[in-house]
């Protein structure tokens, strides 16, 4: 596999292979079998139909199956998930304010912009707040998103990113207007790069340069 | 039993009527079940049309980033209309008001529904609903940006014509619900001598199902409408946290009906399936019971799964456990469904006519709907799903290529019944197949779009997505052509057509005991139910059937 830019990568993508690769053995089986009676009892073979009114035991077996089936797709998904949520006392923490339609990333030191730099290999607390309307953080390539909501009430995304480099960040919850314009990045910093930037008074344009070039 | 010979000199409800009034007031103040049907029928197929050119035009602007042929602000109204017409003027009264309207009573060998005057009522509310909609469109403000879910705070701060279109959702509601009402009764009090509730055609059990749905869950999207209104007009905090309110209230309250709803979409389209099957497979259905009762399992866990809409909105890591369980839950009762389907044309003696076509079009449509809301309800999947366009392609997958499918599928095998004309067999065959290609161009890249992460409802996209948006839009063409040629066939028939055979597919449930189009009271004499529904050596005695 590819290294990804965070562990949820690949939880994500393999609980999505399993649940597919499950569901096309399903779709393939009913379709072939469906279009395999259409041709195989035909009116035009002449064929008398036979009133078949079901059969408990293959009820059984299509209930029970399933059931197996679902609960382990839910398994899955539910310890991805867990895994997603999982709060780490030494995160470091980072506001984040949406409104119509821009991002805003507050550090504990005072610094403030509008783009989300962040230092690789450790794990990082969003607290998401909207000033307006119901926003959602979304960065695909780390597949998380976590609705910004209207009011008092703080969301929060985790996430640890592993390498370094750019990423999309997207409103994913439909906010007005330029609703598809509230695009904005997140850098991915080396740890040395990261502390440099986050010491250095002004952004340095070098450090913020060798972010998004990677 | 009625037989068809006989009924040849009688005259149909085209040409009497329940009252003395001649042309369209005979039609505007009937109380007739199979008019009501039509006139349902007319409006929710123009609503159909005006929805689907809104597509096209969005499809349209989504051809190359950047701006092709609209604003941003229009783009955002058209998808909001495009969302309102299809869901609460098209899908949601489609099935059950046309084919529900029509066909109930005939099934259960009824004179007509338990309250034809407020059946009749009913549609005037269903117009006036409408009506209300059109008006919200040109009054000061402009029309709905908000999107169809009407989440506030937005819908709060839009200057958009917020108050009016809600009202319009609230108004439609008391006709879906008056509906309900009056399919429970006719259900309970109607049905024909000797005809148990394990002798009622499967179309009549998911109308029934459905109708329990329209009546518990529409009171709340009722309500919550009124406080919405409550909160803008009188500045009272409901929903609003500017004025101290909750917007995951609303949420929750929307989602509560919002989600039963989707299987008032589908529930009547699972039976229309139920029905076509076993006629074109000339069998009894395959787990009688197991469809009737999987029918209120989904209705009833239905109601306990709105907030796998809700994942990412901050509900508490435990209660999005429970609903994604109880998600995987109803997913169970639609799998037995397609299971007994597939295993009704096991020994059948099939004969692929349009509806049959139309209905392995479905299975194929709905199957990927289905297990692609496994995807969904899965909680690690859906936190990068959700409000994707992977989210668009599955409930397009569920909604028009399960119940929009089956809408087509049902006015094929029925529109004999209806108009006593008989459409041309071989476009209908053409239409399934153009139908197919042009649904898969249209919806699938938008599954590949979502879990690149393309989010919904947007104007504009990155570069990347250029390639699979140009083959959507494609699709949305193809898709057009392919409604032209279902309408043209259907409407020329309707003008030109051959007369139709009396029962041409050989139908066993009461409606085809019947004359086509059937009477003013239906039946002749009310029939006596002593086969089950699906027990096609009946046919032999069915004079109406000449086999060819």
């Amino acid at each position: 596999m590819f290294p990804a830019p965070t562990s949820t990568v690949e939880t994500v993508d393999s609980v999505m292979l399993y649940i597919v690769a499950i569901s096309v053995i399903l779709l393939l089986g009913i379709t072939v079998t469906m279009i395999y009676f259409v041709f195989k009892y035909n009116r035009k073979k002449g064929h008398e139909p036979q009133d078949i009114h079901g059969s408990i035991l293959l009820e059984t077996i299509w209930i029970a199956v399933p059931t197996v089936l679902v609960l382990s797709m839910f398994y899955f998904g539910y310890e991805g998930f867990k895994e997603m949520r999982m709060d780490s006392k030494d995160a470091f923490v980072i506001q984040v304010k949406a409104k119509m339609w821009a991002w805003d990333f507050r550090y504990d030191n005072g610094k403030n912009l509008d783009t989300l730099y962040v230092p690789v290999g450790r794990p990082i607390k969003l607290e998401l707040q909207s000033l307006d309307v119901n926003h959602s953080l979304y960065i695909p390539a780390f597949r998380i998103k976590q609705d910004v909501i209207a009011g008092g009430k703080i969301n929060t995304l985790f996430f640890t990113p592993e390498l370094v480099g750019s990423y999309d960040i997207a409103c994913a919850e439909f906010c007005g207007l330029n609703h598809s314009m509230m695009y904005t990045k997140v850098v991915v910093l080396s740890k040395d790069d990261f502390a440099s930037w986050y010491e250095a008074k002004k952004d340095s344009s070098e450090v913020q340069n060798a972010g998004i070039v990677q | 039993m009625a037989n068809g010979a006989a009924a040849v000199a009688e005259k149909t409800f085209y040409e009497e009527g329940t009252s003395s009034r001649k042309g369209i007031l005979g039609w505007l103040l009937s109380t007739d079940h199979k008019r009501i049907g039509l006139l349902y029928l007319g409006a929710v197929g123009s609503f159909f049309i005006v929805g689907v050119i809104l597509g096209i035009l969005m499809r349209l602007e989504l051809i190359a980033p950047g701006k092709t042929i609209m604003e941003p602000q229009t783009y955002n109204a058209v998808f909001t209309l495009h969302g309102v017409i299809m869901i609460f003027l098209f899908i949601i009264p489609g099935i059950p008001a046309v084919f529900g309207n029509f066909f109930l009573p005939l099934q259960l060998g009824a004179k007509d529904v338990a309250f034809p005057r407020l059946n009749l009522l009913s549609w005037y509310i269903y117009i006036i609903g409408a009506i209300l909609v059109l008006i919200s469109l040109v009054l000061p403000g402009g029309p709905l940006d908000t999107g169809w879910t009407f989440y506030i705070p937005y819908s709060v701060r839009t200057g958009a014509n917020v108050s009016l279109a809600i009202f319009a959702a609230f108004v439609l509601g008391f006709s879906s619900i008056l509906t309900g009402l009056n399919f429970i009764t006719t259900v309970h009090r109607m049905r024909a001598p000797g005809m148990g509730f394990f002798k009622m055609p499967l179309f009549v059990w998911a109308t029934y199902a459905t109708a329990w749905i329209q009546v518990i869950a529409t009171p709340i999207i009722g309500i919550t409408i009124l406080l919405v209104i409550l909160e803008r007009v009188f500045g009272v905090g409901i929903f609003d946290p500017a004025l101290g309110g909750d917007p995951i209230l609303y949420q929750h309250l929307f989602w509560i009906y919002s989600h039963p709803a989707v299987y008032i979409m589908i529930l009547p389209a699972m039976g229309v399936v139920s029905e076509i099957i076993p006629t074109f497979a000339r069998r009894t259905i395959f787990g009688y019971k197991a469809i009737a009762i999987s029918s209120l399992a989904i209705a009833f866990v239905g109601y306990l799964v709105w907030a796998h809409h809700m994942f990412v909105s901050g509900l508490s890591d435990t209660s999005a456990m429970i609903f994604s369980l109880l998600t995987f839950i109803v997913a169970l009762p639609s799998g037995v469904k397609i299971f007994n389907w597939v295993a009704t044309m096991y020994k059948g003696s099939i004969d692929p006519k349009p509806p049959f076509i139309w209905v392995m079009v479905f299975i194929f449509l709905f199957s990927i709907g289905g297990l692609t809301g496994l995807v969904l309800g899965s909680l690690a999947t859906d936190v990068h799903l959700h409000d994707t366009y992977f989210v668009v392609a599955h409930f397009h997958y569920v909604m028009f290529g399960g119940t929009g499918t089956i809408f087509f599928a049902a006015l094929f095998y029925w529109y004999p019944k209806m108009f006593g004309k008989m459409y041309s067999i071989k476009w209908a065959n053409i239409a399934a197949a153009l139908f197919f290609v042009a649904f898969n161009a249209l919806y699938f890249p938008k599954f590949i779009m979502g879990y690149m992460g393309m989010p919904r409802r947007y104007y504009d996209y990155l570069p990347e997505f250029a390639d699979l948006q140009l083959i959507s839009t494609i699709g949305s063409w193809l898709m057009g052509i392919t409604m032209i040629i279902i309408f043209w066939n259907l409407i020329h028939a309707l003008l030109k057509g051959p007369k139709s055979k009396e029962n041409p597919w050989g139908g066993v449930t009461l409606e085809w005991h019947t004359s086509s189009p059937p009477p003013l009271e239906n039946f002749h004499v009310i029939p006596t139910v002593t086969h089950e529904p699906y027990d096609f050596s009946q046919l032999k005695e069915m004079k109406n059937y000449e086999s060819d």
